[in-house]
């Protein structure tokens, strides 16, 4: 028998995970009962499953919506906080320091003042409201989280497997290429999961920058809730949380990785 | 080879340094002009210098609800943290520590309107705990959970506990535990061993536990708006009417400011700090 070192942290921690879990398994549970209402007046049923799956258009327009600008986005700002933070940590240059916290504020400012930021933005340049600004948007403050993630693994990377490469004659194109990029590549894969992730989850932002015919999934459960429940939303979600399941399960030894860069 | 340095560094960070300038630092220098500037009649804003929305913050409507977003947020990041400590530290001393992160995660990406709406589900007159206590014979009338101030915080609390024990668990993972056996080995009582070895050394996961649950507390908006009433109306649900209902951009602006800069300044000393430490 193993004994428990910690019985009262144990205790809290399985409570903690009742209390993050009862939500979800609500809904996963009443996905499954066909009324409206909390009682069951029959047994377990996919009516639901069935709607969602043949009669709910607008939703799966919304979940397009959103995985087109999760992709898009995210890749962007993989790219290019990447190379960022390789620059500022192979090259030292003037202006490093107010990059560093021209790029900390997005991550930390509430929100609603990045959303409110943005609108003011494209509405003071005339730019129209849609999934370009949505990108936009979405590039912006998944940014930070690319960047920090990466710093943090070029902070533990040995630098003198760089000097070695180029002591045996690799250009400097080739050094980033062949050593330093392939070093980071779960720290990059990392990041751009967490900012998938973000993406896909992202309402207040959005709900400032989206204009009419680009609705995400978040904002589309939002209206459905204010106008009118519908249990599909419910049957979603436990096909969500399925999903997440599987991708968190298959990245299981990332995600401690994951976890520090938050 | 400075200046080679120089052109390289520009050429790697620049596409971030640009897109920083033109998508956030533009639109904040936006938002500070603005915040002076006289409302347009349908929304948008006229060019005349007016200290006009500053003087509106501090209405004692506005002043109110300030003060409870303040006092929300300090009860919501306390509750967090306390709770996260004992989480992060099972978690950090758990061979299971992968599948606790799984655990902790899952909700964490799971859509947080479709967390609020199950909650919904939960806490209504007809919800699942006022059906379950009623069935039981506990009570015969539902009770009031949702739509005030405490379904507030309890929600709040359940959104942002990942974003506390995440960060707690990083550092904790790190800490070497042997030491609080080594103090106890030395006479030290469990609680001294906990507060004199292991509290000075995650002291930096904690300060970043609180910034990481306090600031999307205080800037909430969609928890206050669908599982609160009119007396838990938070500073982000403000900002947001001032947008979308009375269009009054300089006011919304003006508390955009109000959030801004306070952060601002704070992350600046934190980070100037940070690079003293290291020499």
């Amino acid at each position: 028998m193993r004994r428990n070192k910690t019985p009262f942290a144990t205790f809290i921690l399985i409570l903690v995970l009742i209390f993050l879990f009862l939500p979800l398994i609500v809904i996963s549970v009443y996905s499954f009962n066909p009324g409206k209402t909390v009682f069951w007046t029959s047994g377990p049923s996919l009516t639901w499953y069935y709607k969602l799956f043949t009669d709910s258009g607008p939703l799966w327009r919304a979940f397009g919506n959103s995985l087109l600008i999760a992709i898009t986005s995210s890749i962007t700002a993989t790219i290019i906080g990447t190379l960022a933070s390789i620059g500022i940590k192979f090259f030292t240059f003037k202006g490093t320091k107010t990059i560093s916290i021209l790029s900390y504020l997005p991550m930390v400012l509430p929100d609603v003042v990045i959303g409110i930021s943005m609108l003011v933005f494209f509405s003071a340049i005339k730019m129209k409201l849609g999934l370009g600004t949505i990108f936009l948007a979405h590039v912006t403050f998944n940014l930070p989280f690319v960047f920090i993630l990466i710093n943090a693994s070029l902070e533990e990377f040995n630098y003198s497997i760089v000097e070695a490469a180029r002591d045996l004659g690799a250009s400097q194109r080739q050094t980033l290429l062949r050593v330093i990029i392939p070093a980071i590549m779960p720290a990059i894969f990392g990041s751009f999961f967490m900012a998938l992730t973000m993406s896909l989850e992202d309402f207040l932002i959005t709900f400032f920058v989206s204009g009419p015919g680009s609705t995400t999934l978040p904002l589309f459960v939002y209206s459905t809730i204010r106008y009118g429940i519908s249990p599909v939303i419910n049957a979603l979600s436990f096909v969500i949380i399925l999903g997440l399941l599987f991708i968190g399960w298959i990245a299981r030894r990332h995600l401690k990785d994951i976890a520090s860069g938050t | 080879m400075q200046t080679d340095n120089q052109k390289k560094g520009i050429l790697y960070a620049g596409p971030m340094g640009l897109w920083f300038i033109l998508f956030f630092a533009l639109p904040m220098v936006i938002i500070i002009l603005y915040s002076f500037l006289t409302r347009g009649m349908y929304g948008g804003v006229e060019w005349k210098f007016t200290l006009d929305a500053f003087r509106q913050v501090f209405n004692p409507n506005f002043v109110e609800i300030l003060i409870r977003t303040f006092l929300i947020t300090v009860g919501c990041t306390a509750l967090c943290i306390l709770l996260a400590l004992p989480c992060a530290y099972a978690m950090a001393r758990s061979r299971h520590q992968i599948l606790f992160l799984l655990l902790i995660m899952i909700p964490f990406w799971t859509n947080s309107l479709i967390r609020i709406y199950a909650w919904i589900n939960l806490l209504s007159a007809d919800g699942i705990i006022n059906q379950f206590l009623i069935s039981l014979h506990i009570i015969k009338t539902p009770l009031k959970l949702i739509y005030n101030q405490n379904a507030v915080i309890v929600v709040l609390t359940y959104m942002f506990l990942p974003y506390s024990i995440l960060p707690l668990f990083s550092t904790m993972d790190r800490f070497n535990f042997s030491l609080l056996e080594a103090a106890r080995d030395l006479g030290a009582t469990k609680l001294q061993s906990l507060t004199k070895i292991m509290l000075p050394s995650i002291r930096g996961g904690i300060v970043t536990s609180i910034i990481f649950t306090a600031i999307p507390v205080f800037g909430a908006y969609t928890v206050p708006l669908l599982i609160g009433g009119i007396d838990s109306y938070m500073v982000g649900n403000i900002i947001v009417d001032q947008v979308t209902k009375t269009r009054n951009w300089p006011l919304a602006s003006a508390f955009s400011m109000l959030l801004t800069v306070p952060i601002t300044i704070a992350i600046i000393i934190g980070l100037g700090g940070k690079k003293n430490e290291k020499k």
